[in-house]
């Protein structure tokens, strides 16, 4: 089940990743740059250090460090009973966390990837997201379940699905998809403070990256709102919305399309459940087209429910049918040329469509 | 007649009439039920252990408890009884799952805890919610799907709760409530309450591998929980010799000890619930099998009767019924006279009538009802009904 454990050489960059991130020394005198890894590892600590009541579980979370290094030092700062190694028994250990959340405890259920939350997803779905509603309020859920999600790089095709869609459509569940280090910090610590279920879906191919955050982010106190997108980049010719690592590709497209004179809105969704409905058929409004683009299967995928709601608010300012941009509708290939031809790498064609 | 008017004029608390009733008898009849002098009585069936010593056979009890016991099991029964006509008079729909037959472990379970210790069970929950405090209007309003049932009409019959007593349901998936008694067991053990959790399943749950996940993280992290398996012999139609290869429960747990208890006798499960809390207290978890049998079929859409014959059934209702054991120890121990206990059981019955009546009377949810609690925090997202332009709602 584990599959390959990514080991890469992440080199210096493993010793500057303090828990504290407030200790992040200046890199430039303008703005500071995190990783994304680092912003997690920053809201976790914080969040644990505000409430006693939050605690972190899952498969080596504890000693190794996580298996991607998010809770690096969190066990040595906040000792092995909040900081809980488990064995490899996904139904065993959501059960746990979703009972530990029955009770009133924050506990942080860490899925190594979200391949194997399908172990568990009786837990996520049954006794976490409906309970609310079957007890009439008497019982709530404050937990959080997160860990990577969607494609890595030649994990094959167990380890490569993208869950957002299948946790979006059940009622009763946030699904959140953090992008930059502050979106991976300001969602984070909001999945946190929620008193619902939270499905946080992550990206280990953006724990490495790098983005400019401002003061106001690296304060403890941040937070942002769940079920708010951000217009990443502004446009007036085509609205392309994205989550996750898609953000990124969708960027350098709306740099590549604007030198062919079209201009790209790009719509960061941040929360995939509640979808930010409004935003989206604003933007679609001014705009008047529409690329979605996503990681995952295409049927019934996040694009498909973007599309309907835009049919349904917005259809009269429709000047062309929406596009959809999502992985390949085949299992995750290994090799490298498969694995690229099953993932969207270039999108200007539907934009310019 | 003077007995007449004091045993119909009691609701609850029968104890101050009976301790009045002098004229009836020529003894002088002290006052028996409010009686809490110590009484000790030995389990008919010892204690099977796994890795334990088992408890003695000798149960302290007292004479209110035991009439608490007879009036609490009786009160369960007719309770059961009745939702069969409510179910086949069709206003009960969906699923059913009545307790009838295995009151005693309900009973002999709360006697040995308190409203702080937790309990989580599988969907046949109606007596074990009533054992937590859950009155018999809110049982039936629940299962009418009314807006006085403990979960607003929105749970049903496998779904009752009751946070403030610690009971957490009520759960329609075979097994998944075992490892969320183990995260309720942990949670009490994180907030270092010296209470417990008990979490119940059956006989056709003890396979579930995520029972064995969460036991195994239970004994590793030596968290107070008691395991109780309802072995009622049969998952649905299947016996449990044809669906475990051991179907010796309490042993299942291997490296985790465990206790062989006659679920049929209400004070041996009180005895062995005493010995688990003291147990995993300081141990970790326990397995308890309760040897039990429910009368009616796995549900009510089953007659109970293809997969076994009216002969066991009518022959463990003969020689085990829970509340005619208890019936013969109170009336052995001259605790109570048999007009008495009948008495009882008539008010009970009309107490039931009662509730069924008020929970009649209590309306359909509101339709707002519909959306309401699918979040805790709403964030004023909209929310769609099955025609998106005619029902919306913003959930707060």
């Amino acid at each position: 089940m584990l599959g390959i454990i990514r080991q890469k050489a992440f080199g210096q960059s493993l010793q500057r990743i303090r828990p504290v991130a407030s200790s992040w020394g200046g890199y430039s005198s303008t703005s500071k740059q995190m990783m994304v890894r680092e912003a997690l590892n920053s809201a976790l600590d914080e969040e644990m250090s505000a409430d006693p009541k939050v605690l972190l579980m899952g498969e080596e979370v504890g000693e190794y460090q996580g298996a991607y290094k998010i809770s690096k030092g969190l066990l040595e700062k906040y000792g092995p009973e909040r900081v809980l190694d488990t064995p490899i028994t996904e139904a065993g250990f959501t059960g746990i966390g979703v009972g530990a959340a029955f009770y009133g405890l924050k506990p942080i259920v860490e899925f190594m990837t979200f391949n194997f939350s399908m172990q568990a997803i009786d837990h996520i779905i049954n006794s976490a997201a409906k309970t609310s509603y079957m007890s009439a309020g008497q019982i709530s859920v404050p937990i959080v379940f997160r860990g990577p999600n969607g494609a890595a790089a030649g994990v094959g095709a167990q380890h490569s699905q993208c869950y957002a869609s299948w946790y979006a459509s059940c009622p009763g569940l946030k699904v959140l998809a953090p992008y930059s280090s502050e979106d991976a910090r300001g969602l984070l610590k909001a999945a946190i403070r929620d008193p619902d279920p939270v499905v946080f879906l992550e990206n280990e191919l953006l724990y490495g990256e790098s983005f400019p955050v401002s003061a106001e982010v690296l304060d403890s106190s941040f937070c942002l709102p769940i079920g708010k997108a951000k217009i990443e980049r502004e446009g007036k010719d085509v609205t392309i919305t994205a989550f996750s690592k898609m953000v990124g590709y969708a960027l350098k497209a709306a740099e590549i399309l604007a030198k062919d004179g079209i201009s790209a809105e790009i719509i960061n969704l941040r929360s995939i459940r509640p979808l930010d409905r409004p935003a989206i058929n604003a933007s679609v409004r001014k705009t008047n087209r529409l690329v979605t683009v996503e990681e995952g299967f295409p049927q019934h995928g996040v694009g498909a429910e973007i599309c309907a709601s835009i049919i349904e608010d917005s259809f009269g300012y429709l000047d062309a049918p929406v596009e959809r941009i999502t992985g390949a509708d085949v299992p995750m290939p290994y090799a490298a040329n498969l694995e690229r031809m099953a993932l969207p790498q270039i999108f200007m064609n539907a934009a310019r469509r | 007649m003077a007995l007449a008017h004091l045993t119909s004029s009691s609701r609850s608390n029968l104890l101050k009439p009976l301790a009045t009733v002098l004229s009836y008898t020529d003894s002088f009849r002290r006052p028996i039920s409010t009686s809490t002098d110590p009484l000790t009585i030995e389990t008919s069936v010892p204690f099977t252990s796994h890795k334990c010593e088992p408890p003695s056979r000798s149960v302290e009890t007292t004479p209110q408890e035991l009439i608490s016991f007879f009036r609490d099991m009786a009160t369960m029964r007719r309770m059961e009884i009745a939702a069969d006509s409510l179910y086949k008079a069709k206003l009960i729909r969906g699923f059913c799952h009545l307790y009838d037959g295995q009151e005693a472990v309900a009973v002999g379970m709360e006697a040995a805890i308190t409203k702080k210790d937790c309990i989580i069970t599988a969907y046949r929950d109606h007596c074990t919610f009533v054992g937590r405090g859950g009155t018999l209007l809110e049982v039936f309003s629940e299962l009418m799907g009314r807006q006085a049932g403990c979960s607003n009409g929105k749970g049903g019959s496998m779904h009752f709760y009751r946070k403030d007593a610690g009971f957490y349901g009520g759960h329609g998936i075979v097994g998944a409530q075992v490892p969320l008694g183990c995260g309720l067991a942990f949670a009490q053990k994180y907030s270092k309450g010296e209470t417990v959790t008990f979490a119940l399943y059956g006989d056709g749950a003890a396979n579930q591998g995520q029972l064995f996940e969460a036991l195994n993280i239970s004994a590793l992290w030596d968290l107070p929980v008691i395991l109780i398996c309802e072995n009622n012999h049969y998952g649905m139609g299947t016996a449990e010799w044809r669906a475990s290869k051991s179907p010796a429960y309490y042993k299942r747990g291997d490296y985790v000890p465990g206790l062989k208890v006659d679920g049929m006798d209400a004070l041996a499960v009180k005895q062995a619930c005493k010995f688990a809390k003291e147990h995993v207290l300081r141990n970790g978890p326990i397995i308890l099998e309760m040897d039990t049998y429910r009368y009616h079929g796995h549900s009510m859409s089953d007659p109970g009767s293809t997969y076994r014959t009216r002969d066991e059934i009518s022959g463990v209702r003969q020689e085990r019924d829970p509340i005619e054991r208890i019936r013969k120890v109170i009336l052995a121990h001259d605790l109570a006279t048999e007009k008495e206990l009948k008495d009882f059981e008539k008010e009970i019955r009309k107490e039931v009538d009662q509730a069924i009546a008020q929970a009649k009377e209590s309306p359909m949810p509101e339709p707002s009802e519909l959306f309401a609690n699918v979040y805790v925090k709403g964030l004023g997202t909209e929310a769609f009904g099955a025609d998106r332009k005619e029902v919306r709602a913003v959930l707060p």
